[in-house]
């Protein structure tokens, strides 16, 4: 009987397409990372409906986190000046006596967590203080420091649209916030904004409604 | 002409026997140890990536006012005060506080019961709504704001002008708390609301409760 040969295929199959998806998904990725600033204390917002996008640019930041410590942080990416302007404003209005290398320091540092006092020597040194050991900016009533990092950042940043965040972990305590407030209160800027992480709204609530009422309308 | 032998036999001469030819190599790459690194990186960028950015929920807060006649005057029947305790517990009442004998209107509630809290009291004051006794001109201001917000019932918008939530976290209060609680004006559409200093009456009656309650 003749047999009919089948022709023997090859097992290997052309990878090419495959590898040309992979690395484009991962040229998407590495182009889509935003990496995050270096958190020197870690905050976990609560949660909130509201979809309103956080502000990254011009925006002064207060944290708290959980041990009710303060820290204040400058957020200005393209505009490095408001950085010089606001430690020389400090050193002006609290007699620091800092020299202009300390001065210049001042851009490294991504979050405030010292009382004035403190200050000289972590710009002098220039080393890092970890995240646990800084003490926070003393808020309490009769020394409320934060009063003087927001009336300069309003100076530095007078005539440009300015943000205030408010960013506070799940577990600190409300008279922290109510201090934070107070501060704020202080140089007449009421308009706050605070960081949460997204929630879904509940349903068959008044919001949930009305937004359904938007959309079939 | 320089060119790459590659073995083959019709390069000038010919080989003689026992000259082996140059094996003719493959010109394919191995791809799999490329393909394990894109991979690789892929999902170390997959898990990297904070697809969930934070957002901000906006607060603004009154003007300390000192003169009397500046401060804002609510009515009474639509008034809810919430108070924020100790281990997540809320505290509220309506209209004015009264604590006595015979009538006791401070109750205790969780987080989860203040909504149905809220929404009823939200109803009852729409319910009393009479549009004869109402501001005119508040009512269009609000009724225009409702329209420019794209509410399809913004003729509706003025019903509930006389509701207003009072919130005073106290000092055992956490930040979630207060966020929380913020948050829930929002779900159920709280136009008025303010963030006031709890007062030491208040403070009492909850400092009391939690210790009844731990008991």
């Amino acid at each position: 009987m003749p047999s009919v040969k089948l022709p023997r295929k090859s097992t290997d199959t052309d990878m090419t397409p495959f590898v040309d998806i992979a690395f484009l998904i991962l040229s998407f990725f590495i182009m889509a990372t935003k990496f995050k600033p270096p958190e020197t204390v870690t905050i976990t917002t609560p949660g909130s409906v509201n979809s309103q996008v956080l502000p990254e640019n011009n925006a002064v930041m207060i944290s708290m986190d959980s041990l009710n410590r303060v820290f204040f942080t400058i957020l200005s990416k393209k505009d490095k000046d408001v950085f010089d302007a606001i430690i020389k404003g400090i050193n002006t209005s609290q007699n620091l006596g800092l020299t202009p290398t300390e001065m210049a320091n001042f851009k490294k540092v991504y979050m405030v967590g010292v009382p004035f006092s403190g200050l000289k020597q972590v710009l002098g040194s220039g080393v890092e203080i970890p995240g646990e050991k800084l003490p926070g900016i003393p808020v309490d009533t009769a020394n409320n420091q934060l009063v003087w990092w927001i009336r300069e950042a309003k100076n530095a940043f007078a005539g440009k649209k300015l943000d205030y965040l408010i960013k506070g972990d799940n577990n600190s305590k409300y008279p922290a916030f109510e201090a934070v407030i107070s501060a704020l209160k202080k140089n007449d800027e009421l308009k706050y904004k605070l960081v949460t992480s997204l929630d879904g709204i509940p349903d068959g609530t008044y919001l949930d409604q009305f937004n359904k009422r938007k959309k079939t309308n | 002409m320089a060119s790459i032998d590659s073995g083959g036999g019709d390069s000038g001469h010919k080989k003689g026997p026992g000259v082996k030819k140059a094996k003719k190599l493959s010109t394919r790459v191995d791809m799999t140890p490329m393909v394990d690194l894109g991979f690789l990186l892929i999902t170390f960028f997959i898990f990297t990536a904070t697809m969930s950015s934070p957002t901000t929920l906006p607060l603004n807060m009154p003007k300390d006012v000192d003169d009397p006649e500046q401060k804002t005057e609510v009515k009474q029947s639509g008034v809810l005060t919430i108070m924020l305790g100790k281990d997540d517990q809320v505290y509220y009442y309506e209209g004015q506080l009264e604590v006595s004998a015979d009538k006791n209107n401070f109750k205790q509630t969780t987080f989860k019961g203040i909504r149905d809290v809220i929404i009823n009291k939200k109803k009852e004051v729409i319910g009393r709504f009479n549009p004869a006794t109402v501001d005119a001109e508040a009512c269009e201001t609000e009724k225009a704001s409702a329209k420019k917000a794209g509410d399809p019932n913004w003729e509706k918008a003025c019903e509930d002008m006389d509701f207003v939530v009072i919130l005073k976290p106290n000092a055992d209060a956490t930040y979630k708390n207060t966020v929380d609680i913020l948050d829930e004006m929002t779900i159920n559409q709280v136009k008025r609301y303010a963030m006031v200093k709890v007062l030491d009456v208040e403070n009492e009656l909850i400092k009391a409760t939690e210790a009844t309650s731990k008991k």
